[in-house]
């Protein structure tokens, strides 16, 4: 009964920015139609400014899948999503 | 072995947290070290000469009470804690409020002064919050530190 018959390529994730990278790609979330993380940089690419998109990548922005940290380098990482899997792109964490 | 993790915005008491810590856990305290931080109004943000009026931390929720619990969680391995109870504030703070508080409870002292120290210096490193300082100059995020990085790393062994 679905009446999106294009999604059905893919799955929604919610994906999330914080603080500076929130700030630098100018939105907070975005629903994005991704199976894995090639796919995901492809939309975000799509939905994000230039400069906005390279800031993602840059080599100090961890990402979190489901609030667990992705070990090592990310980037490099074989990712596979499922529909309502939350992905957040941190910038380096400053609390305490 | 008892945790508690409060992330909010209003302010704590240190000694209502440090009273029914003593209440719940009795006797079985020899020792309760806790350490707090306040907000300073020196500005931290490179090349921004005001004085800070207001700090403002962000957190992830759901994330940043997992991230402390993983550190509490690496305290109590390594040293016999009977009680840790964290409360880290979030949103909108001026200089002199307390932002942070770091209490532990052990049997001896050595335990509960090492235990809150390696809490507080992985909270620096590992606790997922940012800060974003106010001043007469405008706004800007607080980088990480290099001393914080290595106030953490000497923990490693």
């Amino acid at each position: 009964m679905s009446q999106h018959s294009a999604a059905e390529s893919g799955v929604n994730i919610d994906v999330k920015f914080f603080a500076s990278l929130r700030e630098q790609v100018g939105v907070a979330e975005l629903q994005i139609n991704a199976t894995n993380l090639a796919a995901l940089l492809k939309e975000l690419k799509t939905h994000l400014s230039d400069v906005g998109f390279d800031h993602l990548l840059s080599p100090n922005i961890r990402l979190a899948v489901n609030q667990n940290l992705v070990e090592g380098d990310w980037r490099e990482a074989a990712l596979v999503f499922a529909a309502g899997d939350e992905v957040a792109f941190l910038p380096p964490v400053t609390g305490g | 072995m008892g945790q508690q993790i409060q992330i909010q915005q209003q302010d704590f008491s240190v000694d209502a947290i440090y009273t029914a810590m003593r209440l719940e856990y009795g006797s079985d305290i020899g020792a309760i070290a806790s350490f707090v931080g306040l907000v300073r109004d020196r500005n931290a943000v490179a090349g921004d000469g005001g004085d800070v009026q207001t700090l403002t931390l962000e957190h992830y929720p759901g994330m940043t009470e997992k991230s402390i619990q993983q550190i509490l969680d690496h305290a109590e391995a390594r040293w016999p804690l009977i009680a840790t109870h964290v409360v880290h504030r979030v949103g909108t703070m001026a200089p002199s409020e307390q932002i942070v508080l770091v209490m532990v409870a052990s049997a001896h002292r050595d335990a509960a002064f090492a235990g809150a120290q390696y809490v507080m210096d992985c909270l620096k490193t590992e606790a997922v919050f940012w800060k974003n300082e106010q001043s007469d100059l405008g706004q800007g995020w607080v980088e990480s530190t290099n001393a914080d990085k290595i106030r953490a790393k000497r923990w490693d062994d």
